[in-house]
């Protein structure tokens, strides 16, 4: 089903707003990691605001679609998607990392509704992910998983591990989604620990291979809604992305990991982020 | 199973997983390729469609079921105590303990009982471990009987749970008819002389020990507690107060574990004079289950030599 332009605007709008929320709760919180949440900022929103079957009014509806961040130290991203999608209020991003707040500094299922699993300690999503998805197919749901993956965390075995039992269980109702900003903490992906030829490593695992321009809402939607006709197989898309996209002096730095604007900082990120419209 | 029959309680888990698998129709089980040595065969044998047998890779597995406890099963995820508790400890404590899903983590070969397989394969640092965690509840049955009502506690229980039994064949001491809590100990034989307090296989070696210190002339009270944490706090400090002398056994190093559960109680509430039966901060080694117990000073007469010091 081709997707119109107009709602290609609309999630673009979506995601600016989101990033405003994102570079707003960091600089508020004065902690917190950019880098990571801009570049996952589209596919979020693609996700909360096109494909994902939610109740904001009942986080636990069985039937619901779930996500899991497991590049959890991207939260902010998470956060701002579920405020602006109706989990909670989006007064509350101003609570990010604070004490008695419901915002944890990596996402806690118990605290923070529309978090279906905590994530923060990397290469543990997907395995959960396999987990979720094995009950839906046990429970006949017809009900989606999505894992957000960044490229950084693919280091860790138990990425590889996961893979491995997805393939095993023809798991077509589990997407895994790679933010490959090709930047991890210390540098470079390629110089901390080369991960190429990617996809593949996803092939030869037995799964469905895709790639994307992870910023271009339009191929965002038709990559994802392609992943769906797959049958008998897990999918990956390799997100081509731009850490810290959408505040320029952001872009492609490996210092925006995880650090907090200072109010100059602050005021030149919204200035790029406002609407244009 | 007779009283003083002898068979090991992973043999007993396997067998009430079968029969669980017919109550629970959420219950699931998930395996690391040593299901004939966890006895899971037994339930992938009977419900294959709720078996995931995710080949050796624990770390993976715990989060599995994790996922899978998100969507309302109950998942027993069965492999040896060492890899589920040491291999994939962080996974245990961030995303099971943490979240308090209701997964049960199942491990055969407790202590030193696979004596021949030697190090890699005895996990005697696990009930420390395990016990650290908040939230996680820590039960070794000490028996057939026992193994087949905690095991079916646990099932019905609503949390995370470790559960941890043995590889080597241990000795049938309770029947059919014992009833057992999570959380609340039992007094195996009742005693004047000194508080015996033990957990899973060395009960049976608290009962050896009772015997031979009656034929000292010396009445020694054992007290069974399978369940190391929420630990029977009453019980133990009623008993201290009663025989103003205890010894604690466990298949485990004496520190983190039993031992030190018991001290910690007895410091603050009791204190009282104590030895405590274990390894003592060494690794054991390949070797017969009985002998090893023997040459680490953890066997019935090592009991009574530190029952005897504490009579002096």
């Amino acid at each position: 089903m081709a997707v119109s332009e107009a709602t290609l605007r609309q999630l673009e709008r979506q995601a600016r707003v989101i990033r405003r929320h994102i570079i707003h709760m960091i600089y508020a919180a004065q902690s917190g990691h950019p880098g990571g949440s801009l570049s996952a900022t589209d596919i979020v929103t693609a996700l909360y605001f096109h494909f994902m079957r939610v109740d904001p009014g009942n986080p636990s509806w069985p039937a619901r679609d779930r996500f899991i961040l497991s590049k959890g130290h991207a939260c902010p991203v998470w956060y701002a998607a579920l405020a602006e999608r109706g989990f909670f209020p989006t007064e509350e991003l101003l609570t990010l990392r604070q004490i008695n707040g419901r915002l944890q500094g990596h996402p806690d299922m118990e605290k923070t509704p529309g978090v279906d699993i905590s994530t923060g300690s990397l290469g543990q999503g997907l395995s959960a992910g396999v987990g979720m998805a094995l009950g839906l197919k046990l429970d006949r749901s017809d009900a989606r998983v999505y894992v957000m993956l960044g490229d950084g965390e693919l280091n860790e075995g138990q990425v590889w591990e996961a893979a491995l039992a997805a393939a095993k269980y023809r798991l077509d109702n589990l997407l895994a989604i790679v933010d490959y900003n090709n930047l991890q903490l210390d540098g470079r992906c390629s110089d901390v620990m080369p991960i190429e030829p990617l996809a593949d490593k996803w092939r030869a695992f037995n799964w469905a291979v895709f790639e994307m321009d992870g910023h271009s809402m339009r191929q965002i939607v038709e990559t994802i809604e392609a992943t769906h006709a797959v049958a008998g197989q897990p999918s990956v898309i390799i997100a081509h992305t731009v850490k810290g996209k959408g505040v320029s002096f952001m872009e492609d730095q490996c210092d925006w990991h995880g650090r907090a604007p200072d109010d100059a900082e602050y005021a030149r990120a919204m200035a790029e982020l406002a609407a244009p419209d | 199973m007779q009283p003083g029959e002898m068979i090991p309680t992973r043999h007993a888990y396997g067998e009430e997983l079968v029969a669980l698998g017919g109550d629970l129709p959420n219950l699931v089980v998930l395996e690391a390729d040593i299901s004939k040595s966890t006895q899971t065969y037994r339930f992938a044998r009977a419900f294959p469609e709720r078996f995931f047998q995710m080949g050796v890779a624990e770390a993976n597995m715990m989060l599995v079921a994790a996922g899978l406890a998100t969507t309302g099963k109950i998942p027993f995820v069965s492999t040896y105590a060492v890899f589920g508790t040491m291999r994939a400890c962080e996974q245990v404590r961030t995303f099971i303990a943490h979240t308090h899903l209701n997964v049960k983590i199942a491990c055969s070969h407790g202590g030193v009982t696979p004596g021949n397989d030697g190090v890699t394969h005895q996990a005697t640092e696990d009930l420390g471990i395990m016990r650290t965690i908040p939230g996680m509840t820590v039960i070794m049955p000490a028996d057939y009987h026992a193994t087949r009502r905690l095991v079916r506690a646990a099932a019905y229980y609503s949390g995370p749970v470790y559960l941890r039994f043995t590889r080597d064949p241990v000795p049938v001491i309770y029947t059919d008819a014992d009833e057992f809590v999570i959380g609340k100990g039992k007094v195996v034989q009742a005693g004047e002389d000194v508080s015996l307090v033990a957990i899973g296989d060395f009960v049976a070696v608290a009962l050896e020990a009772r015997t031979l210190l009656a034929q000292r002339g010396l009445s020694a009270e054992v007290l069974d507690i399978h369940t190391l944490k929420p630990l029977d706090r009453d019980l133990i400090v009623a008993s201290a107060r009663k025989t103003r002398r205890v010894v604690t056994l466990e298949d485990h190093q004496i520190q983190g574990g039993l031992g030190s559960a018991v001290a910690e109680v007895l410091g603050e509430e009791c204190p009282t004079p104590m030895r405590r039966i274990g390894l003592r901060d060494t690794f054991a080694e390949s070797g017969e289950y009985r002998l090893l117990l023997r040459k680490y000073g953890m066997d019935a007469e090592a009991t009574v030599a530190a029952v005897m010091e504490l009579m002096k």
